[in-house]
């Protein structure tokens, strides 16, 4: 860790931009990266697992481990991550994690990566170790640093390594499948979560609604039966929703070749409130969390995307695309770009961590 | 005083108006202290806006005036955070009490921090929704003041803190600018680091809250309660780890000591056993199917833990008696001792035994008596150390056993507040936690959000050079905060 803190402080004394790499799967994600980069994952200082007590759910992991890593020995006690990370190409570490707040299809019903972290320590710009927050289930004392570092694209600190609580995996498992129409798919997410069913994930493509169902074997046999539709067979299933949580699905794979392909569209993720209607814009969509997370990929300009986004109450972020002109995430204002700018000073004075990675 | 003060107090005035300015130290009395009534100031005067824009309108006077300001909820807060500053203005927000918007399709009510937690479960209960964080002073204390608290509840266990029930906020900040933070129309995500993770706990330090986007729950159609005896405390605190270990989420997972037990069943007569050394409350709530099958799950492990008596509620009624000593705890102590200190550490749950062993050894070693009753599954204790307040040696022995609860909470991995916060109570328990340089960090955290420091200063964090005595809440001759509300 001296060695690491000590790189630090001389990037610091230099003025030289590190840009901050866990294995860069998600290195297309925000601004384009700047700096030197520095590989953690190669980093054995920042790798492996420090702990986990699965009778206390919870576990603590070098932000360089793999998430693969990390996933494979939470399914050994039959355990796992609430928010179903993301794992893009099969790589992606702990600190890639945080730093992107990434969360899979669980999000509105298990929670994003910040429900489930618990504490973090982390290298600040002035070469100081830091730790906040901790192991407990509570804790509140002084401010919640570690939470804040959630999407902060690593432009902070450098993290070390984190604590998470972990949930055991749901004993029983349904998928259901039903015709459904953009709106009617809104609608009957909404109205299941509002049941109270355990709902732990929901998706729209394509003319299918797709529900996912956890929990006790009773409870999931009683709501399924209650909302009807086609059982998907296990592997169908889960092979379904891993093809969305890691983006490797055809929707996903399509939309990075038409890109690739120089078609000029661009995958647009809009975070909106739940029930906002159907958007109408050229192009494909995919709706998940039900109704909460609006994949769009599409020709629109940004601004146009963007508007859209705001209209209805959230934001737009410019995902992946051949032409990242426009800002990837919808730029703060007022009082709140004042206190993010102040709180980069404070975290990271010398301006080294990912500068510009969030615009 | 501010050199501006004078004239800060007359924009007051003319804004507020005589209701909503109090300057008479008669009118001071409700003011003076929050739960934690040991310590008491008297503000420069109380200002109690109507609306939204008057709130902003205050903050920018007081900015102008170099006014400092202590915003202020319920008063139920246990760590002295809405503690009046002596040249400052109490900032009392319980005007600010109505439910904006409440919308059942998207399971979300929109409210003002004045509004208390109680009340918004009781709007949302015509469309079968709830809402989940439950302290137990929830019929007095305000979203505002939750929020600045992260306060929790038996039902946090299985629904999560404040943290997770909140999708955003609307305020202030110092300067009287507005501000918003995570989203107020209901979207999960926002870019950049998580400011509104950062304002959730943070004891009205860094902006003032007017107005909440609540998450909603639906209300589950069944509840029942197991109430299990063990012949030894570590017993219970495995029987605690088991439950969790074997996959379950009990909706509440309580546990009481045999002190507790017994004084618990001297007030409220629940029928306890009182052979057992300690006592487990282990609740499922749901879908019917759910309900049977988690409690004979529970049921299970409870037996194989040793548990040598077991209870199940038949109905609502039933499920009452169980809990009615558990939420009499507090006012039940004060027939063990007329003193006693609570303390609020947390720890990893995995070492209960050996923190509630630990807590057992230190009352030989400092010839006092302590009561256990807490959030188990949490890890989240509440030691009640008895003493009598009129003995100044038996004062200092008190306080010393509470410390020495901390920093074992904090040497086994856990915090020295789970819920209650750090106000004034805990600032010196802070250096136990916190290195220099963490400390460091959040005096500069809070100087990007309010870089002349006026937002309840002298709360939360403490001053470097300040790192001596513990902390306490100290209920004295059996007069308690807020004797009205029950008590976890
Ligand atoms: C009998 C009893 C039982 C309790 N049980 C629990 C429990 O089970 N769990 C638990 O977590 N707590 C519990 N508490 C503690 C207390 O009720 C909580 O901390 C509660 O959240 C405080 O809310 P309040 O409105 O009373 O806030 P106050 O006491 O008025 O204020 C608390 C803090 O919040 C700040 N504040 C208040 N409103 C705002 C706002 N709008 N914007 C910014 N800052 C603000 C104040 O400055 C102060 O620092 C209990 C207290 C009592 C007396």
């Amino acid at each position: 860790m001296d060695s690491l803190r000590s790189r630090v402080r001389d990037a610091a004394a230099q003025g030289q931009a590190l840009e901050l790499v866990g294995h860069g799967s998600k290195r297309f994600y925000g601004e384009a990266p700047q700096g030197q980069p520095w590989v953690l994952s190669r980093e054995p200082a920042l790798c492996g697992l420090r702990a986990h007590e699965p009778a206390e759910l919870y576990v603590t992991a070098g932000a360089g481990t793999p998430l693969r890593e990390l996933e494979a020995q939470l399914g050994s006690q039959g355990q796992q991550l609430g928010c179903e990370p993301p794992r893009f190409g099969g790589e992606g570490t702990v600190g890639g994690l945080i730093a992107t707040a990434l969360a899979g299809p669980a999000r509105p019903y298990w929670g994003g990566v910040r429900d489930a972290l618990l504490g973090l320590t982390l290298i600040d710009g002035r070469g100081e170790l830091l730790k906040f927050g901790g192991t407990v289930m509570k804790n509140v004392a002084g401010f919640d640093v570690a939470r804040a570092m959630c999407g902060a694209m690593g432009t902070l600190g450098l993290i070390t390594e984190a604590s998470f609580k972990l949930m055991p995996i749901p004993q029983a498992q349904v998928t259901l499948r039903f015709d459904a129409t953009q709106d009617d798919a809104i609608y009957a997410a909404n109205q299941a979560a509002l049941q109270g069913l355990p709902l732990s994930a929901s998706a729209w493509w394509n003319g299918s609604l797709l529900l996912r169902l956890s929990g006790l074997e009773a409870s999931v046999r009683a709501a399924a039966k209650r909302l009807g539709g086609d059982a998907l067979p296990v592997d169908l299933a889960l092979g379904f929703w891993n093809g969305l949580r890691h983006q490797s699905d055809e929707f996903f794979a399509g939309a990075v070749r038409a890109i690739q392909a120089g078609s000029g569209v661009a995958i647009w993720r809009l975070s909106l409130p739940p029930t906002t209607p159907v958007l109408k814009v050229p192009g494909e969509q995919l709706i998940e969390w039900g109704g909460a997370l609006r994949w769009l990929v599409t020709p629109l300009a940004a601004q146009a995307v963007r508007e859209l986004a705001e209209r209805a109450g959230g934001h737009a972020t410019l995902y992946a695309a051949l032409d990242k002109s426009a800002p990837a995430f919808t730029p703060a204002q007022g009082a709140e770009a004042q206190i993010r700018a102040r709180l980069k000073s404070e975290f990271d004075p010398k301006g080294i961590f990912n500068p510009g990675r969030l615009g | 005083m501010s050199v501006a003060a004078p004239q800060g107090l007359q924009a007051l005035r003319k804004l507020l108006g005589p209701e909503g300015l109090i300057e008479r130290a008669g009118g001071f009395g409700p003011y003076e202290c929050d739960g934690l009534s040991a310590y008491r100031a008297r503000p420069l005067a109380v200002a109690i806006p109507a609306d939204a824009e008057q709130l902003g309108a205050v903050l920018r006077i007081c900015h102008e005036a170099e006014l400092p300001i202590v915003p202020r909820g319920a008063g139920t807060g246990l760590s002295g955070g809405a503690l009046p500053h002596p040249q400052g203005i109490t900032l009392s927000l319980a005007r600010l009490n109505h439910i904006l918007a409440l919308d059942p399709a998207s399971r979300t009510a929109r409210v003002q921090c004045g509004v208390r937690n109680l009340a918004i479960s009781q709007a949302a209960a015509a469309h079968g929704l709830y809402y989940a964080p439950d302290p137990s002073s929830q019929i007095a204390c305000t979203i505002g003041g939750n929020v600045a608290e992260n306060a929790g509840g038996v039902h946090c266990l299985k629904y999560g803190l404040t943290l997770h029930n909140v999708l955003g906020l609307r305020g202030f900040t110092a300067a009287g600018e507005p501000i918003e933070l995570g989203s107020m129309a209901g979207a999960l995500d926002s870019p950049g680091a998580d400011l509104l993770a950062l304002a959730i706990g943070s004891e009205g330090l860094l902006c003032v809250v007017s107005e909440v986007l609540v998450r909603l729950t639906p209300k589950p159609p069944e509840a029942r309660c197991l109430l299990a005896s063990f012949g030894t405390v570590t017993q219970a605190a495995q029987a605690v780890c088991a439950l969790i270990a074997s996959g379950l989420t009990p909706a509440g997972l309580e546990m009481m000591d045999q002190a507790m037990t017994r004084a618990a069943e001297d007030f409220v007569h629940a029928g306890y056993d009182l052979e057992a050394a300690a006592l487990l409350l282990c609740e499922s709530d749901g879908a019917p199917e759910t309900v049977a099958a988690e409690i004979e799950q529970m049921r299970a492990v409870l037996q194989a833990c040793g548990a040598t008596r077991i209870e199940e509620s038949r109905d609502e009624a039933e499920r009452a008696r169980f809990w009615s000593g558990r939420k009499n705890a507090f006012p039940a102590s004060g027939r063990m001792s007329p003193d006693y200190l609570c303390m609020d550490a947390s720890i990893p749950r995995a070492r209960l035994a050996e923190m509630l062993a630990a807590i057992e050894a230190m009352q030989t070693q400092w010839g006092l008596r302590c009561a256990n009753v807490f959030h188990a599954g949490d890890g989240n204790l509440h030691p009640l150390i008895l003493f009598d307040g009129k003995d100044p040696e038996q004062l200092r022995r008190a306080e010393g056993f509470g410390a020495q609860i901390l920093e074992t909470a904090v040497a086994m991995g856990g915090s020295i507040t789970g819920e209650h916060g750090v106000g004034v109570e805990k600032l010196s328990s802070m250096c136990v936690q916190f290195s220099r340089a963490e400390l460091e960090r959040f005096q500069g955290l809070k100087q990007a959000w309010d870089p002349a420091g006026r937002l309840n200063p002298g709360k939360a964090i403490p001053e470097l050079r300040r790192c001596a005595e513990g902390g306490k809440l100290w209920v004295r001759e059996g007069k308690l905060p807020h004797p009205e509300l029950e008590r976890f």
